[in-house]
This record gives C-alpha cells, sequence and structure tokens, in this order.
C-alpha cells in the first residue's frame, strides 16, 4: 500500500503540487491523470524519491520514504519496479541484459539462475526469443514491454508506470494495458500509472485520482469518472470526440 | 559565484561517485569495459600524432640549429625532452580531453536525457558510482600506458626523419636522446598524466551527468567537458611544473 499525505512542492515560486493526500492499495491499478503541467509526473516522481517534497509524507507500507536515511531508500526502492516513458533501457546492453541488471545488481543468483528468470520474465511478456536483440533493434511496442519485464523481474511490491503507452499506437496501447492490469491482479502489486490517455483509464483504471492545478481535484474509480458532475474533470474526460459520443451512447 | 557553486556541485559529486560500490564483480566488469573503450580506441589517434609531434619536432630542431657550433645530437635531445616534458602528457591530454572527454559527457548526458539514470537510480543504483567510478578509474589506469607509448613512437617519429631525411646519423640521434636523462623527468611526466585523467574523466562526467533537457544541452553538456577540461589541464600544467619540477 502507498499512501500520501499532504505532499506540497514548488519550484521556485511556481508550487506544483498542493497538499496532496490519497491511498493507493494492492492489487488495483490506480491512475494519477490529468493535463499536461497539472504535476501528475513531478508527483509520481516525489512518491519515487526522484524529487525531494517541499513537506508531506510518502508511505511505502506504513514505512515514511522521505526522510529515510539512503540505505534505507535503496531497501525500498528494491521493490519498485518503473515503468518509464520513453522505456529507459540500456542501450548498450541486450534484452536479456537489461532484464536480469537488477539481479545482477542486488542478489547472489548465478548466471543460470538470473538467465532463467530473465527467460520466465520475457515469456509474461510475450517476447520469447527475443534475448539478444539490443533495444535498438525492436520496436516501440517490444521496448516497452521489455521494459515491463525488467520493472517486475526482482518481483516488485510497487510498480509506477509514467504515461506507458506514449508513443504507441492504439493495438499496441491496449497490449500494454493489459500486461499491466494482469500483472498487478496476478503479483498483487500496487500499480501506479500516470496517464492522460482515457482509453487506458476506461480499460484497466480501479482507482483514479485527477490532478489539476497541482491538486487533488477528484478521486473515484471508472464508473464513477463517466457520472461526475465536476467541471474540470469532465472537460478533461470529454475533450475527445470518441469519450463524447461515450458518454452520449450512455446517456441513452 | 557560479564558479564556487559549480565547484560545490563537483565536490559533492565526487563524493557519491568515490562512495562503496554496490557489487564489485559488476564494475570489475564495467572497469575493463571502459578500459577498452578509453584506451584502445585511443591507440591509434595517439600513435599517429606522437609519431608525426616527435618527426615534426625533429625537423624544426634541426632547421633551428642549423650551426657547426650546436652539436648534431641536439636534434635527439631537444626532441626527447618536448616529448617527454611536454608533448605526451599535456598536448596529448589536450587532445584525449575531446576526444575521450565528448565521448563520456556525450554518453552519460544521453543516459540522463533518456531517463536511464533515473532507472538506476529507482532501482537502488548508485548511479553516479556505477557510470562514473569505471570510467576515472579506467582513464587513471590506461592513460599512463597510452602515454609511455606516446613517448616511446614521439622519440621514434624524430629518430626515423633524422635518418629518413639524413638531419643526423641514427647514433648521434640515439647519443642525444641518452645524453643528460633524467628519470624524474618520467616520473613528472607520468605524475601530470595520472592527474590529467582523473580531471578529463570526471569533468566529463560530470558535465554529462548533470544534462537536462533534450539532444541540445547533452551537446552543451559535451562542449562545456572538453572546453573546463581543457582551462583545468592547462591550470594544471603549471601548477604542477611549478610544484614539482622548480
Amino acid at each position: 500500500m502507498i499512501e500520501v499525505r499532504d505532499l506540497s512542492k514548488s519550484f521556485g515560486d511556481n508550487e506544483v503540487l498542493k497538499d496532496i493526500s490519497f491511498t493507493f492499495r494492492p492489487g488495483q491499478v490506480n491512475m494519477i491523470i490529468g493535463q499536461s503541467g497539472s504535476g501528475k509526473s513531478v508527483l509520481a516522481k516525489c512518491m519515487v524519491g526522484l524529487h525531494k517534497p517541499d513537506r508531506g509524507q510518502v508511505l511505502f507500507d506504513g514505512q515514511d520514504f522521505i526522510p529515510m536515511p539512503l540505505e534505507e531508500k535503496k531497501e525500498i526502492r528494491k521493490n519498485i519496479g518503473m515503468l518509464f516513458q520513453a522505456s529507459a533501457l540500456f542501450d548498450s546492453m541486450t534484452v536479456e541484459e537489461n532484464v536480469m541488471f537488477p539481479l545482477a545488481m542486488f542478489t547472489n543468483m548465478t548466471k543460470g539462475e538470473m538467465q532463467d528468470r530473465a527467460d520466465e520474465c520475457l515469456d509474461r511478456v510475450n517476447l520469447q526469443g527475443k534475448n539478444k536483440l539490443y533495444p535498438s533493434e525492436t520496436s516501440g511496442g517490444m521496448q516497452k514491454r521489455i521494459a515491463i519485464a525488467r520493472a517486475i523481474v526482482m518481483k516488485p511490491k510497487y510498480l509506477f508506470c509514467d504515461e506507458p503507452n506514449s508513443g504507441l499506437d492504439p493495438q499496441t496501447s491496449i497490449v500494454i494495458d493489459n500486461l499491466i492490469f494482469e500483472i498487478t491482479k496476478e503479483m498483487q502489486i500496487t500499480t501506479v500509472v500516470i496517464t492522460h490517455d482515457m482509453n487506458s483509464v476506461i480499460e484497466i483504471g480501479d482507482h483514479i485520482i485527477f490532478i489539476h492545478n497541482g491538486m487533488k481535484w477528484w478521486e473515484g474509480t471508472k464508473q464513477d469518472i463517466l457520472r461526475s458532475k465536476n467541471q474540470e474533470l469532465n472537460d478533461f474526460v470529454y475533450a475527445s470526440k470518441f469519450m463524447q459520443t461515450l458518454k452520449a451512447e450512455l446517456g441513452k | 559565484m557560479d564558479t564556487l557553486y559549480q565547484i560545490g556541485r563537483y565536490a559533492i559529486f565526487m563524493g557519491r561517485v568515490l562512495s562503496r560500490p554496490e557489487k564489485l564483480k559488476i564494475y570489475w566488469d564495467q572497469l575493463v569495459r571502459e578500459i577498452d573503450k578509453i584506451g584502445i580506441s585511443s591507440l591509434g589517434i595517439v600513435a599517429l600524432m606522437s609519431v608525426f609531434m616527435g618527426a615534426v619536432i625533429a625537423l624544426q630542431t634541426a632547421s633551428a640549429i642549423d650551426s657547426p657550433l650546436i652539436p648534431a645530437y641536439t636534434v635527439g635531445f631537444t626532441t626527447r625532452q618536448s616529448i617527454i616534458l611536454e608533448f605526451s602528457p599535456t598536448i596529448l591530454s589536450l587532445i584525449l580531453a575531446g576526444k575521450v572527454g565528448s565521448n563520456i559527457a556525450s554518453e552519460i548526458g544521453t543516459m540522463r536525457v533518456t531517463e536511464q539514470i533515473d532507472a538506476l537510480e529507482i532501482m537502488g543504483v548508485n548511479a553516479s558510482a556505477y557510470l562514473v567510478l569505471p570510467k576515472v578509474l579506467g582513464g587513471v589506469f590506461i592513460f599512463p600506458f597510452l602515454i609511455a607509448i606516446s613517448m616511446f613512437l614521439g622519440v621514434f617519429g624524430g629518430w626515423f626523419i633524422c635518418v629518413a631525411t639524413d638531419i643526423t646519423t641514427s647514433s648521434e640521434y640515439i647519443y642525444g636522446i641518452r645524453y643528460d636523462f633524467r628519470p624524474f623527468h618520467v616520473v613528472y611526466a607520468f605524475i601530470k598524466t595520472l592527474v590529467f585523467a582523473f580531471v578529463i574523466t570526471s569533468v566529463a562526467s560530470f558535465h554529462g551527468f548533470h544534462a537536462r533537457g533534450s539532444a541540445l544541452e547533452v551537446g552543451r553538456s559535451s562542449t562545456q567537458a572538453v572546453v573546463y577540461s581543457s582551462v583545468l589541464i592547462l591550470l594544471l600544467n603549471y601548477i604542477l611544473t611549478q610544484l614539482i619540477l622548480i
């Protein structure tokens, strides 16, 4: 479980996050949505420790992450998997080496054991036989799947996904969404997805928070979103013709 | 004020770089890769520059001392002194600051802007130590070998041109390179080399690590790495010469 309490963050005079609080539970796909520049990526970076918030708490299963000494933070981070917008695979390593990297760094597994675990994870994301390719030899969708395999190789308790569908076609986006959803349920991970893709929200979102002007503006389930009367949320959700049509259909 | 701020940032950065590695085996593998990347891949340019510089120094010396009062072995002596004291440790380090420094800064800078460094940090890896320590140690280890090769090839280039163009005889040149030889000059050259290797690799890594934003920033960090390392090499060259040689 991840709890965020009264989190605030400023860059100079610009207050990006204002007293944000919420709780994300295990086994759920928790989504942070909002317009570009609303502060959702900064929020995620504060949660994983890439930015230091001005005040507030981030608790991973009750442990306050922010004031922890570096060594203790490292222990928490071993339980965090992260899928980056641009995949962030290591260019100089093969697919297999990318997936094995956290194991090589933090476990005492033998090379054979690491290869078996990497194969298991690559099978899970349907990338059998791609072990020896380099990231540059794979497509955008495959890179996302490799990044998911790397993120789950250490059997994490928390999975962060920053714009997982960015740059992908609709079909591949659904494949990635489904993978994130299935892995969350199988491994009972607390998954946090940062997105502005409403298709993903409707497809896999269990618990959604809407960030607007640096504040938590709305919180609920995907069913609640479609019924919400919140003006700012509706402006965001129904910006596309597709969502307007969906709303009209549901209205009927 | 900004200079002091940057010095402070560099000191904090190096503090993190020199902290205890997570797993020595991984760092060892990285170190071997960096030695290959920094050292072996620079051998060609080092050899080429050294042979030609040795030859040019010999030719220039010969043309400048066209007098029967100055012995012919002066060509060998001057070539040796120029190569050992200045060309190999300093000028070659300046050239390597351009080649190796820009390569390190752009490699780490690209990793920064493509979030690969963030990925390392979220995994719990000390990204500065993992990426930079093998480069610094690799550079400090391999640069003296490059400089030693450069010294040999520079002196050889001078000998070759003297013999090939009949400026001096082979024995006069060899007498010149052995005349008044002080082994401490070689020690002085290696001390400078070690310092310059540390400066080139650490300053380039610092600039790459703190690149932000886009490819444009990576290019800028790469340029800054070369400029700052070159200025530092020149400054430290003066300080070290004053301290060690005078």
